[in-house]
């Protein structure tokens, strides 16, 4: 596996002995997670892969601090998830892109920026740059509504971008998109991410896009929700369309399904798109 | 057809040709019944429910139309018609103010009860009670706690108009805004929460547009209920200028002269068309951007 820029200092997010569980103590608790423990590197790419239920959005959640955890510790770049969250350390996007329909789309992308405090003209800057990022220069005044559900998830990735997060948290962004669509969107957020040098947890249902994005795919098992396996993709940096049909790639993708398969839960398969 | 623009446009001529069908229908439909209908009323099923449509009780509709170029009192300068002008405008001033008010009374207190569980708990049944308050009874006890608090206070019965106004105007408002506050999907609330964002920032950046496709609505029921509460309440209490008081007045002419009720009770329909005008152009400018699904 060819390392990703991995610098000296600190991991960029640490999970140790997380446990998450819900109605604690009643007849409807879950536990969701149990004994997670994962450490990600500086400009590492981690794909979250799993059977529905697994607890994929609820790990995502804790590391964003949008949830407490029941026991364990969340560290971004050092700091705890709560002052990470505060000092706006991390991006967010989700499977819908959340684009707030009465904001065009240069002040969707602003939005962070303006809760951050920046003036506007900083905000305008940014706004633009991003945009050219994704690709949608000449979209900066359109409403979100009169773009293609692609296009408002690059906008949602711009969003969450603008800050320029050294980490990125996706919960199947590209659920709701095509095929096509869901490649293009793949290579373009391989790129922008290796240009920004940022990290990312990426959970998907996919595994041929989970192989095909990430450095380390972890996989999960359901009731209680654990980490089961976490496969070296070692596919390397610089992936292109080509990589999809390399042999490699497809020894990995069997890797993966292998490592789900062994989940030995009934429904382990309910809930994956083995495409 | 394909072009947006055009059907728009060919929308709004098709409206204001139905506005105007609208009126020659019913006035059709009045003279035709006054043709036909018996002279002195009828009875259905022993029920006295037809009206009777002598000149007194149905006037054409053409001698109520003249009688605005008449003098309003027999050797006056003025026609009917400036008066009964002046009265809307004045009438119309007072429902703007109680509209205005109540409905910024309204998002207040639905911010109020969206942020403070407690407060909504607290204030909810008297707001809903509230509005069962019969306002023909609500106009004189008003004016009397006016009057109470001072004999100046006295004098400015349109204050009192005004006050019912806002009272009936603040409710739907209140409620509409209530549910779309509350009516913030989870998603965009993580993403605020994701920037920590505090609950006034994320309801200014968040729920309050979220909100406005609530709040059209809710403005269309507040301008009528401003209107009505402002001419009710000048009925019952007689306001100086307004055009209930002209309902009033007019309508107990309405033995010798008939037709003249009518002039001041178009007035007064006018006024509620002038605020229903004014209220959709607060909802075009709130919705404009929005997803044409959304309006
Ligand atoms: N707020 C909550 N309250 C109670 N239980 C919850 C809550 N959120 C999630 N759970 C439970 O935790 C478990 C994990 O849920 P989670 O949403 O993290 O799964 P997931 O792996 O993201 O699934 P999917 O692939 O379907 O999105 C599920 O059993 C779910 O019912
Ligand atoms: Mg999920």
């Amino acid at each position: 596996m060819e390392t990703p820029m991995t610098s000296p200092s600190q991991p960029a997010v640490v999970v140790t002995g997380l446990n998450k569980i819900f109605n604690h103590g009643q007849p409807n608790q879950v536990d969701a997670l149990v004994d997670i423990d994962l450490e990600v590197q500086p400009g590492e790419f981690i794909s979250l892969i799993g059977p529905s239920g697994c607890g994929k959005s609820t790990l995502l959640r804790l590391v964003a601090d949008l949830l407490e955890p029941t026991s364990g510790a969340v560290t971004i770049n050092g700091k705890s998830a709560h002052q990470a969250r505060v000092d706006q350390d991390y991006g967010m996007a989700f499977q819908q892109s959340g684009l707030f329909e009465w904001r065009s789309v240069e002040r969707n992308i602003e939005l962070p920026l303006e809760l951050k405090g920046w003036d506007k003209a900083k905000r305008r800057e940014r706004a633009k740059e991003m945009l050219e990022l994704v690709k949608l220069p000449e979209f900066a005044q359109h409403m979100p509504w009169q773009l293609s559900g692609g296009m408002q998830q690059r906008v949602a990735i711009a969003r969450a971008l603008a800050s320029h997060p050294k980490l990125l948290l996706m919960d199947e962004p590209f659920g709701a998109l095509d095929e096509m669509t869901r490649e293009h969107m793949q290579a373009e957020l391989l790129r922008i991410c290796a240009a920004a040098g940022t990290t990312v947890i990426f959970v998907t249902h996919s595994i041929p896009e989970a192989v095909y994005l990430a450095d380390r795919v972890v996989v999960m098992s359901p009731r209680p929700g654990r980490i089961t396996e976490i496969v070296n993709v070692g596919l390397g940096r610089g992936r292109t369309e080509l990589t999809r049909e390399a042999g490699e790639f497809f020894a990995r993708v069997t890797e993966v399904r292998e490592a789900l398969r062994g989940i030995e839960m009934a429904d382990a398969a309910r809930g994956i798109e083995d495409r | 057809m394909s072009d947006p623009v055009v059907a728009k446009r060919s929308g709004r001529g098709r409206r204001i040709a139905m506005f105007v069908l609208a009126f020659v229908l019913v006035a059709l439909a009045w003279e035709g019944y006054k043709a036909v209908g018996p002279k002195a009323g009828g009875e259905i099923f022993g029920m006295r429910i037809l009206a009777s449509t002598n000149d007194r009780a149905m006037p054409h509709i053409w001698d109520m139309l003249a009688r605005y170029s008449d003098p309003e009192i027999r050797g006056g300068t003025e026609t009917i018609f400036v008066v009964v002008l002046r009265a809307a405008w004045y009438s119309f001033r007072c429902s703007l103010a109680a509209f205005a008010i109540g409905s910024l009374l309204g998002i207040g207190l639905a911010v109020l009860m969206a942020r403070f569980r407690t407060f909504e708990r607290a204030v909810m049944p008297y707001l809903v009670i509230s509005q069962t308050v019969p306002i023909i009874v609500l106009a004189p006890l008003i004016f009397s706690l006016m009057a109470y608090q001072s004999r100046d206070l006295a004098g400015e019965t349109w204050l009192a108009a005004v006050l019912l106004g806002i009272f009936l105007a603040f409710f739907p408002v209140a409620m509409g805004t209530l549910r779309g506050l509350r009516d913030t999907p989870a998603a965009p609330l993580e993403l605020m929460d994701s920037y920590a964002a505090g609950w006034w920032k994320t309801l200014w950046k968040l729920r309050f547009p979220n909100a406005v496709p609530y709040l059209a609505p809710a403005l269309r029921l507040a301008g009528a209920a401003a209107v009505v509460g402002v001419t009710v309440s000048e009925i019952s209490l007689g306001v100086r200028f307004g055009v209930g008081r002209l309902i009033l007045s007019y309508g107990q002419e309405a033995t010798s002269d008939p037709p003249k009720l009518y002039t001041a009770v178009f007035g007064a329909a006018a006024l509620g068309l002038v605020m229903a005008a004014v209220v959709l152009g607060i909802d075009r400018l709130l919705m404009r951007n929005r997803p044409p699904e959304a309006l």
